[in-house]
């Protein structure tokens, strides 16, 4: 088995990429020499030169906007934003929302806009708690923007294959990495914690297709569909229900567009029963998104209620007190399969 | 920069005037289909202001870029886009640059370098930062040009923008049409210094002042900005001192003159880019009257034949609402 970490496999998608296509250009806020604050991009302008791996101003805004033009002007551009939630400086979203993602249609697909947007999500940063402008899951703000493909890796080898076949395509692709997944050999405690956050990863190229879901772990009661660090969370719930007699079912979409509907509602019509668990806050959220499939496509297959776990209404708050409270838990999830299983 | 045109061949000249009139011809005609309620969508007109599109693309090559605005029209014209294809966009027509996807603010037309209009104010700046990023790694020497106006300026994406060419030496010329108003709001009342161009020097550039309303004086100007980027000396600000004919939209109640005085309306009309051209060009004898006219009516007839063929052109099937969103539907 080859282990690697999620930022080691993402850093290694990038390298083999580069190497294939040299269109294929990174920039973003310390991605050069310092590699990156997650070190995904670590080495790579050291290996690849300063011309293909650029650090930029603090300027999100022109960030997304010259990737848009270095699309346009035949380039593969990857851009980093240090966090999501700097998707709202400066211009970046208009940037992605009217501009990068409306690009193909309303010129009439006379172009295409291959930018991928790397962006890391979710509470917490490894080393520190992020507060409320360094923690938030915003991945389903793009899966409301057509246009833009929205990829949520849960694993280092998930993250690998779809990043590759993000760089490959020709759409724009927003792929969001969760911080809590990037270094889990680094962090024994968590790794303890959650051991399927490491993995095989080959060492060999390999493209995983968009909108095809994973089933992270079999199970016949309960279908629970998680992304990102909730699927680690939900198989860790899972050992604490099974010795209640309940077996669920984990889904992980992998993209939430393109959504694998076909796998979720074939799992749901085999159980019976849904939990939807997210990170990103409750209102119109993923969980929303994915309980109005099951409802239009599997409804007569409910023998209970859709639940959802997610983040509270709230921002993400500082203390680990009341950070732990804001985002779903494994309790939470515990919570909510047991209450549509009555028992 | 003067305009004196004695040292440019009779067929370059010829050119710079009859790209200004197929403009004005074509503007013209726009805005009287939309009066007939022939152009469904809004439609922002460049009449006033032609002299900043031509002098500007008549120093690009063919395959340099071209980032336009929501006043557009003028700048594909000018890099030599089909008025055909123009008009049956601004019908909403599956015969359009974008086959009515983008009616009048979003057109593109790769095949001469127009990469794109936006109805974002200052969205297109770092876009064309990143054309000219674009063209520096892959070394094909490729210049773009880059229009918005006086409003755009006081947005964060021009700093950004210029910020970032300037710092990475980009082939990328910023031009600031700057038609004295963002909307209705003049821009004594919107910006501190007395010249966008001033701001240039706050990115390292060099920021040029040149009468908008002079086509030669344009394109001297731009020429000069055009060799420096080509050359790997980096982006430069060009300002242009111009004025809009019309409102700001067609439908801009009394053309714009709720918030212009009618005095200011007439002095900019006399200083019309088309006619100052126009007599200077049969003043010095370099053009009869009889071929100015040639040239008018070339174009008058070429807009017409292009509002034909975009009234009888088919509209998109409804069938394909929803094609092209992506490359490839997973």
């Amino acid at each position: 088995m080859r282990v690697l970490d999620f930022s080691a496999a993402v850093n290694e998608a990038l390298r083999q990429e580069m190497a294939r296509d040299e269109n294929i250009v990174i920039f973003g806020e310390d991605v050069g020499q310092f590699g990156g604050l997650f070190a995904c991009t670590k080495n790579l302008q050291r290996d690849f030169g300063e011309s293909r791996v650029r650090d930029t101003p603090i300027s999100e805004g022109a960030i997304i906007g010259a990737a848009v033009g270095a699309a346009l002007g035949g380039l593969r551009p990857v851009a980093e934003l240090q966090f999501i939630d700097f998707v709202g400086c400066n211009g970046a979203m208009d940037q992605i929302c009217n501009q990068l993602a409306k690009m193909r249609y309303m010129f009439g697909g006379s172009v295409k806009v291959p930018v991928v947007i790397r962006a890391p999500c979710g509470s917490r940063h490894p080393i520190a708690s992020g507060a409320a402008q360094h923690s938030q899951s915003l991945e389903a703000w793009f899966m409301h923007v057509p246009g833009l493909k929205v990829v949520v890796p849960s694993t280092p080898y998930d993250a690998k294959g779809l990043l590759v076949t993000a760089l490959r395509g020709d759409d724009p692709v927003f792929f969001v990495e969760h911080k809590l997944l990037y270094y889990a050999q680094r962090m024994p405690t968590l790794r303890e914690k959650y051991p399927t956050l490491l993995c095989d990863v080959p060492e060999a190229e390999y493209a995983i297709p968009f909108g095809q879901a994973d089933i992270k772990k079999k199970g016949r009661d309960v279908t629970v569909i998680a992304t990102m660090m909730m699927v680690h969370k939900s198989i860790r719930a899972s050992e604490e229900l099974s010795k209640k007699g309940i077996d669920i079912e984990v889904v992980d979409p992998r993209t939430l567009i393109p959504l694998d509907k076909q796998a979720i509602v074939e799992s749901v019509k085999r159980t019976g029963r849904a939990v939807i668990v997210s990170e990103d806050c409750r209102t119109a959220g993923v969980g929303a998104e994915i309980a109005s499939v099951i409802m239009e496509e599997a409804f007569d297959y409910l023998d209970a209620p859709i639940k959802r776990v997610s983040a509270l209404d709230v921002p993400i708050p500082y203390s680990p007190v009341l950070e732990g409270a804001a985002i779903p838990q494994e309790e939470d999830i515990i919570v909510a399969v047991r209450g549509i299983m009555g028992k | 920069m003067s305009g004196n045109f004695a040292d440019l061949p009779k067929e370059k000249l010829a050119e710079i005037y009859e790209k200004m009139v197929r403009i004005r011809k074509f503007e013209e005609t726009a805005g009287s289909l939309f009066a007939q309620g022939l152009i469904p969508g809004l439609i922002h007109l460049y009449i006033g202001e032609e002299a900043v599109a031509v002098g500007v693309c008549s120093s690009l090559a063919r395959d340099d870029y071209v980032v336009s605005t929501h006043r557009g029209h003028g700048h594909c014209i000018a890099k030599g886009g089909n008025v055909r294809k123009m008009m049956a966009e601004l019908l909403g027509k599956e015969t359009g640059y974008s086959k009515g996807r983008g009616g009048s603010m979003h057109m593109i037309a790769p095949e001469i370098g127009v990469m794109g209009s936006s109805g974002i104010v200052g969205a297109g700046i770092p876009i064309a930062a990143g054309l000219g990023w674009a063209t520096d790694v892959k070394k094909t020497k490729r210049v773009v040009a880059c229009f918005f106006g006086d409003g755009a300026s006081n947005t964060g994406t021009f700093h950004e923008g210029l910020n970032l060419s300037a710092v990475w030496k980009l082939p990328v010329v910023f031009v600031c049409e700057n038609n004295l108003y963002a909307i209705s709001v003049p821009i004594k009342k919107s910006t501190a210094v007395e010249n966008v161009a001033d701001r240039a020097v706050a990115y390292g550039m060099p920021g040029i002042i040149v009468d908008g309303m002079d086509v030669i004086a344009v394109y001297k100007t731009a020429r000069e900005a055009v060799q420096r980027a080509r050359s790997g000396e980096g982006p430069s600000l060009i300002e242009c001192k111009t004025y809009r004919f019309r409102g700001h939209f067609e439908g801009d109640p009394k053309g714009g003159g709720v918030y212009r005085s009618g005095e200011e309306m007439v002095e900019w009309h006399k200083k019309c880019p088309i006619t100052m051209f126009q007599s200077k060009l049969v003043q010095s004898k370099i053009f009869t009257k009889d071929e100015m006219e040639e040239i008018e009516q070339k174009c008058i007839t070429e807009i017409r034949e292009a509002a034909e063929f975009a009234k009888n052109s088919p509209y998109p099937s409804t069938g394909e609402v929803t094609k092209n969103v992506f490359a490839y539907e997973a």
